[in-house]
């Protein structure tokens, strides 16, 4: 018997119950449909992490302050901290296989200046912190080192500052206060948009590292320090060189711990992807749990359906009807219910995400191996659920058959 | 001439756990090609047992049969189901039509079956048969909206649309009342008329007279076998009959 008929007799048959197969398709249609979502949301959340550690620049080491000094007593946040604007000099001055270094001294608050008033992140660096985040200015121009020496208060806005009270002017040369303090704007940066995280990062002044330090935050310690290798080969060197650097600077002998951390760019990464990829594949099992038990559904349906239709395959086999065109016909219907069911399935998906992307904070990322393995999981499906149900079909004596009731 | 079948000293017997029941006890049994035959017997005489051998529904436990000169017994399987869909057309007595599908689709599905395809346009093929039996209105009607006698005539379509040897009924006129009984053996008369060899069973004496040859079975064996040498008219009694033809269905 040709195919194309048997394959006909079989879409017949499908359409001719059309609730049955609907049901029928439904476990695939959830099972495949969630076995792309949820990967889509696992590995959305993924790429986000991925760029917005990314966007933090390149080839970046971060330096933070450590918890574990004096041989594990912790002695409370901030207390144990022990990086100062000297180590900035320090690494700059003796490590060859670094390129630019830049403290972070984080401040905040209310900014006055303008047309009105906004609260936001104020950031001490070095001139070198353009550089090390690959940013550029818009307007106007970046503090130099003398500014630095000089704890000049000078201020580099973010486009959201400039938004929010300049909306109508230049801000370069204006003043603003930043808590009380005022502050002359040199220059502007350019426009950067949203983070990966969804984070504004044009909400954001740059001033002097010395003038935040000494002028807003008080005390002389620094939150972290930004070190750019020379390139990305030389990463771990550069990491080597700024451990040896502030040991000896921090005076830590050999066997105490440090009380500090170096992290790449790379090992913050993988640290939050390999989160992101459990969580994932978490998800994933969880949905191809589903895609199995549509896939029993599609049985369940079947044998029933055999038995109901136990007549109809008498029927087919007295007029003559092989064994053989039996069981094709009821492998084929089981087969395209399952890809019928795998493609809706992947519509939906497709649209699922595409709904979480438009409207809400969800990231999705379509994974077309995922989509490409889920319609072969759905055939599979239907060959695996469907071949035990069609051979009972295709054995039956055709008197039997005619004579069930 | 040839016998279109050809039955030696068939044997049938049903096991039903650790009892044997012998359906058929010996038949031998010549049919010719034109005959128009019917089968009666009191019920359990194994009339149907006989039918579904001669229609290779079934394989009898002894015994030689040979349907068109080929000897059937040494078939298998698939044989068996491409005999069943070229040399015979099978009518049931509870019609048999695949339900919530047309009668033009009933009736083409043996096309559907046919490996060689001989019929080109089955579909063409298919309104033939229908209208050979006068449903030329009604292909489009799924059998729930289709009256007993015009389901039976969808079931006779199907049976003869790919021109077999011959054509068999299992009391085909059982589930239907005298009027359209009568009815339907118009259409096998005239089917007849046309060449076609016809084999029916029944147990209605009334039924049997428009036959040409009628059979007696008793207890699994031929108890009688003789001509009718002038059958009945069924499109004459139907005549004498009062009423609207299609009403009564
Ligand atoms: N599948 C079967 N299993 C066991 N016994 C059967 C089967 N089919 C028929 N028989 C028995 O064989 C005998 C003949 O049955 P059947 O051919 O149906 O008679 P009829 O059609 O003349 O009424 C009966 O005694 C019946 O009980
Ligand atoms: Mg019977």
């Amino acid at each position: 018997m040709k195919w194309n008929r048997i394959q006909k007799i079989a879409f017949k048959s499908i359409l001719k119950n059309k609730m049955r197969s609907i049901l029928t398709s439904l476990g695939i249609i959830i099972g495949v449909c969630s076995v792309i979502v949820m990967v889509a949301v696992g590995q959305g959340s993924q790429a986000r992490i991925e760029e917005q550690i990314n966007s933090l620049g390149t080839n970046l080491l971060m330096v933070f302050p450590s918890h574990s000094r004096m041989g594990g007593v912790s002695r409370g946040a901030g207390s144990f901290n022990m990086m100062k604007l000297s180590d900035c000099d320090k690494i700059l001055q003796q490590a060859t296989h670094v390129m630019y270094v830049s403290p972070v001294i984080r401040s905040g608050g209310q900014i006055i200046g303008g047309t009105g008033n906004w609260s936001t992140s104020i950031y001490g660096v070095s001139t070198q912190y353009l550089a090390i985040k690959d940013w550029d200015l818009a307007n106007g121009n970046f503090f130099t080192e003398k500014d630095i020496k000089a704890k000049k208060k000078v201020a580099v806005l973010g486009q959201t500052i400039v938004d929010q009270l300049f909306p109508d002017s230049d801000p370069v040369g204006q003043k603003i206060r930043i808590r009380n303090t005022p502050f002359i704007v040199i220059g502007v940066l350019a426009k950067k948009g949203q983070s990966g995280m969804g984070q504004d990062q044009d909400d954001v002044i740059l001033a002097p590292s010395t003038t935040v330090l000494y002028r807003l935050k008080g005390g002389d310690r620094i939150d972290m320090i930004y070190v750019s290798a020379t390139s990305i080969n030389e990463m771990d060197l550069a990491q080597t060189e700024v451990e040896e650097i502030l040991r000896k600077e921090h005076k830590i002998d050999y066997g105490e711990d440090d009380d500090f951390m170096v992290r790449t760019q790379t090992e913050i990464t993988e640290m939050a992807s390999a989160t992101s990829k459990t969580l994932t594949l978490l998800l994933g099992a969880i949905a191809g749990v589903s895609l199995i038990v549509g896939g029993i559904g599609i049985m369940n349906i079947m044998l029933v359906s055999v038995t109901e239709r136990t007549r109809e395959i008498g029927i087919r086999l007295s007029i003559g009807a092989r064994s053989k065109d039996v069981l094709t016909q009821f492998l084929a219907e089981s087969i395209t219910l399952s890809l019928i069911g795998g493609l809706l399935g992947i519509l939906l998906a497709v649209g699922i995400s595409l709904f979480m992307n438009k409207f809400t904070e969800i990231n999705t990322v379509i994974n077309p191996t995922i989509v490409l393995m889920s319609v072969l999981f759905a055939g599979a499906v239907g060959v695996f659920f469907g071949y035990y149900p069609a051979r009972k079909a295709a054995n039956l004596n055709p008197i039997d058959a005619l004579r069930y009731e | 001439m040839k016998p279109v079948i050809e039955m030696k000293n068939i044997v049938k017997n049903y096991q039903v756990g650790t009892v044997v029941v012998h359906a058929l006890r010996g038949i031998d049994l010549k049919i010719f090609e034109g005959e128009f035959v019917a089968i009666m017997g009191a019920s359990g005489s194994g009339k149907s047992t006989l039918m579904n051998l001669i229609g290779c529904l079934d394989t009898a436990s002894s015994g030689d049969y040979l349907l068109d000169d080929l000897n059937v017994n040494s078939l298998t399987k698939d044989e068996y189901a491409d005999i069943r869909n070229q040399k015979i057309g099978f009518v049931f007595q509870g019609f048999n039509l695949l339900p919530r599908t047309t009668a033009l689709e009933n009736v083409e599905l043996p096309l559907l079956y046919d490996r060689h395809e001989r019929i080109k346009n089955p579909r063409q093929q298919a309104i033939k048969a229908l209208e050979s039996v006068r449903l030329a209105d009604r292909i489009h009607h799924v059998p729930n909206q289709l009256s007993g006698g015009q389901q039976q005539r969808v079931a006779v379509a199907r049976a003869l649309v790919n021109n077999p040897a011959i054509i068999l009924a299992d009391e085909p006129t059982g589930n239907l009342d005298s009027r359209t009984s009568i009815d339907v053996m118009s259409v096998f008369q005239k089917l007849n008329d046309q060449g076609k060899t016809i084999i029916l069973v029944t147990h209605e004496p009334d039924i049997a007279r428009f036959a040409k040859r009628t059979i007696k079975l008793q207890d699994g064996k031929i108890t009688e076998d003789r001509e009718i040498t002038v059958p009945k008219k069924a499109s004459e009694v139907l005549a004498t009959m009062q009423g609207d033809e299609d009403e009564m269905e």
